[in-house]
């Protein structure tokens, strides 16, 4: 690394020296070709890539950098049943067989180490700083907190990956964002990026990797980065990471696939040499203050259509940009809100706590602290969905599902879930959630449901009021 | 893909516009887990019309779509490409293309020819007339010729992409031309680096 430290260097962002240190063939008016340290695949973008490398007479170069995972499609309830919808139960087994046959390694239904993928990798210790991490899913972001360069493909480009352990790609531009002091009580991750995406809009990551820096930042946890990392792509960002620091080293440290003994010291040397040098240059910047943060929720049907809680459904009349105006009229419509009704006033009659943004342990202890001893409104279907297996067998083991079951929450098994209701959890027409999953597009978690996009400690203190609350509001 | 530096044939003509992804190959096809067999769901509810023109028997067995302007706008789905190559086409001629469409395109092997509006037209009218009019369209020169249509024109293929549709190499085949480099990176990469096991 002596290279990084000569002082006839450019100084570089932590996006580019993970870049340069995995360009394996670099060509003129050609894309440069990255090296690919894990690949983690799952049963719904892989298929085609199986069936594309069998028709051309190839193989997986290096099965042992990939990983597979059944998260998608199934279900959380009932796992020792077959499935009820049988395209979905081909597209698991097409998984299954496709491992058996190019020799990967698969954490099926049912297995102790499967969940969803963005969860598992961390978790597992397969997610290290100083990686290039790809899925066949745009959440790959999330692998970005631990200071890896991580980022969501296609089928064609999983296919590519699997033959060659490489991907043509073109450079991305860097953009900072700075995030200073220390968050309000209540105020957690989600409403911090919630809140960026609020300000910054669906497209202003666009065409860059955002680095997350500043005082907030590193006072964070690892599931909160996490959290953060995993909602670049709502920014329209192709990545977003955060430097690794002690933080990252000490979750690392002991997991299954983190390195051990003297190669834990060497790995360490190296990783402390991958933070973005002083003085380097980033194309935008933006900059928060976190001492001003409330809570978020949506109220619309993307992303960016935000307010803090104790806000009202704004007036898309009200609105200067017509676009904007015109969209938040039919968000309106779709959501069946009205202009200027009190956010906590809004009444809601689902609660999903899970999704690869809010499903890890620490989410679930926010949420079990805020429900202990009390009991979700009347009429109200709360559910939680652990990220994996191992957050599931966590959680109990510290008790959280029996205070979730006594509150009246349904304690279910690991997958995507209601996040995008591929498998049978899904919203009504009418429907009104709120999710602590990433996308509230229409009829995301169901034809005709409602998704509002809060934190664990929102969607908690929700369940037990019947609407929109924070924990302060059911104290 | 396989190399393709000529491609002859007779041509069948789709007299729309701004034909979308979601036309080329419905959403429900989308839940496949296979990359062939697309071809069935090509246009398929298009083709529930017996006229629709690839309904007519005159028109079987062309290799070559001749279409309107922006052609495969829309969703992004790799597989309108391949049900247009699985029913059985080599290459469409149209005045336009939807940019992500033209990329899956070139992905594929499925040579997205883009012609000026008249010779378009007069091939458009000549393959109405006559099903048996031959079309050949070959990649070196990047031309299109149809002495029965009365065509003789050019298209544009950047110099890159028109290597690789004559060399036959779909972006896997370059990388993979580069191995002794990624071989060499494999052997510098830390051996504490994550491993699976291997079954
Ligand atoms: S939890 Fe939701 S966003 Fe995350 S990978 Fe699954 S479907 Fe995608």
């Amino acid at each position: 690394m002596e290279r990084l430290s000569s002082h006839n260097v450019r100084r570089q962002t932590l996006a580019d020296k993970l870049w340069d240190s995995h360009v394996v063939h670099s060509a003129e008016g050609e894309p440069d070709l990255l090296y690919i340290d894990l690949h983690l695949i799952h049963e719904v973008t892989t298929p085609q890539a199986f069936e594309g490398l069998r028709m051309a007479g190839r193989t997986v170069r290096r099965p042992d950098l990939t990983v597979a995972t059944m998260d998608h499609n199934t279900p959380t309830i009932g796992l020792d049943l077959p499935l009820a919808d049988p395209i979905s139960a081909k597209q698991i087994e097409t998984l299954a067989a496709n491992c058996a046959e190019f020799g990967i390694t698969l954490y099926p239904m049912g297995h102790a180490k499967q969940g969803i993928v963005h969860v598992i990798g961390p978790e597992q210790g397969l997610t290290q700083p100083g990686m290039t991490i790809v899925c066949g899913d745009s959440h790959t972001s999330t692998h970005g907190a631990f200071g890896a360069l991580a980022f969501g493909i296609g089928t064609s480009e999983v296919e590519h990956v699997l033959a060659t352990q490489t991907l043509p790609q073109r450079r991305a531009a860097n953009m900072a964002v700075t995030i200073d002091g220390e968050l309000p009580a209540g105020v957690t991750a989600k409403d911090v990026i919630l809140s960026l995406i609020g300000r910054i809009g669906t497209g202003g990551g666009a065409g860059h990797v955002i680095e997350y820096r500043g005082s907030t930042i590193r006072a964070m946890s690892m599931e909160g980065r996490m959290t953060i990392c995993n909602m670049s792509i709502e920014a329209g960002a192709r990545a977003g990471m955060v430097a690794p620091d002690e933080t990252t080293f000490a979750f690392l440290e002991g997991r299954p696939h983190a390195p051990a003994g003297a190669d834990w010291d060497v790995a360490l040397a190296h990783w402390r040499s991958l933070p973005t040098d002083e003085g380097a240059v980033f194309d935008k910047e933006v900059v928060m203050d976190a001492t001003t943060l409330k809570p978020h929720v949506s109220w619309g049907t993307n992303p960016s259509q935000v307010t803090a809680i104790d806000g009202a459904v704004p007036d898309p009349d009200a609105m200067a940009d017509a676009g904007q105006a015109e969209s938040a009229r039919r968000a309106l419509a779709y959501m069946g809100l009205r202009a200027g009704t009190p956010m906590r006033e809004v009444p809601v009659d689902t609660v999903f706590i899970g999704s690869c943004t809010n499903s890890r342990i620490e989410d679930l202890r926010v949420a079990a602290a805020v429900i202990d001893g009390r009991h979700v409104s009347a009429g109200m279907r709360a559910m939680v969905v652990p990220g994996s297996m191992q957050v599931k067998a966590d959680a109990e083991a510290e008790g959280l599902d029996r205070i979730f079951t006594a509150a009246g929450f349904e304690w279910r098994a690991a997958g995507c879930s209601m996040c995008l209701g591929m498998n049978p959890d899904q919203l009504s027409p009418g429907e009104r959630c709120a999710s602590t999953s990433n996308r509230n597009f229409e009829g995301r978690q169901g034809r005709g449901g409602r998704t509002h996009l809060v934190s664990p400690a929102v969607a908690a203190a929700t369940a037990v009021a019947g609407h929109f609350a924070t924990p302060e509001d059911i104290a | 893909m396989e190399p393709v530096r000529h491609i002859t044939g007779t041509a069948v003509p789709l007299r729309r516009s701004d034909v979308d992804t979601d036309q080329i190959i419905p959403s429900d096809w989308l839940k496949r887990v296979e990359r062939t067999g697309f071809g069935q769901g090509l246009f398929s509810e298009w083709r529930a019309d017996p006229d629709f023109v690839l309904n007519q028997p005159r028109y079987r067995g062309a290799a070559i779509l001749v279409t309107g302007p922006n052609f495969g706008t829309g969703s992004s789905r790799e597989h309108a490409v391949w049900a247009l190559q699985d029913y059985g086409f080599s290459a469409v001629v149209s005045p336009s293309f939807a940019d992500i469409f033209r990329t899956n395109c070139t992905k594929a092997g499925l040579l997205p020819v883009q012609v000026d509006a008249g010779p378009a037209e007069a091939l458009m009218a000549a393959v109405e007339a006559d099903p048996a009019v031959l079309v050949t369209i070959d990649v070196e020169a990047r031309t299109v010729l149809s002495a029965a249509a009365g065509v003789s024109t050019t298209f544009p293929l950047d110099d890159f992409t028109r290597w690789r549709f004559l060399e036959g190499l779909d972006d896997i085949g370059l990388s993979l031309r580069n191995e002794a480099e990624i071989v060499a990176h494999e052997a510098a990469r830390p051996a504490w680096m994550p491993r699976l096991a291997t079954t």
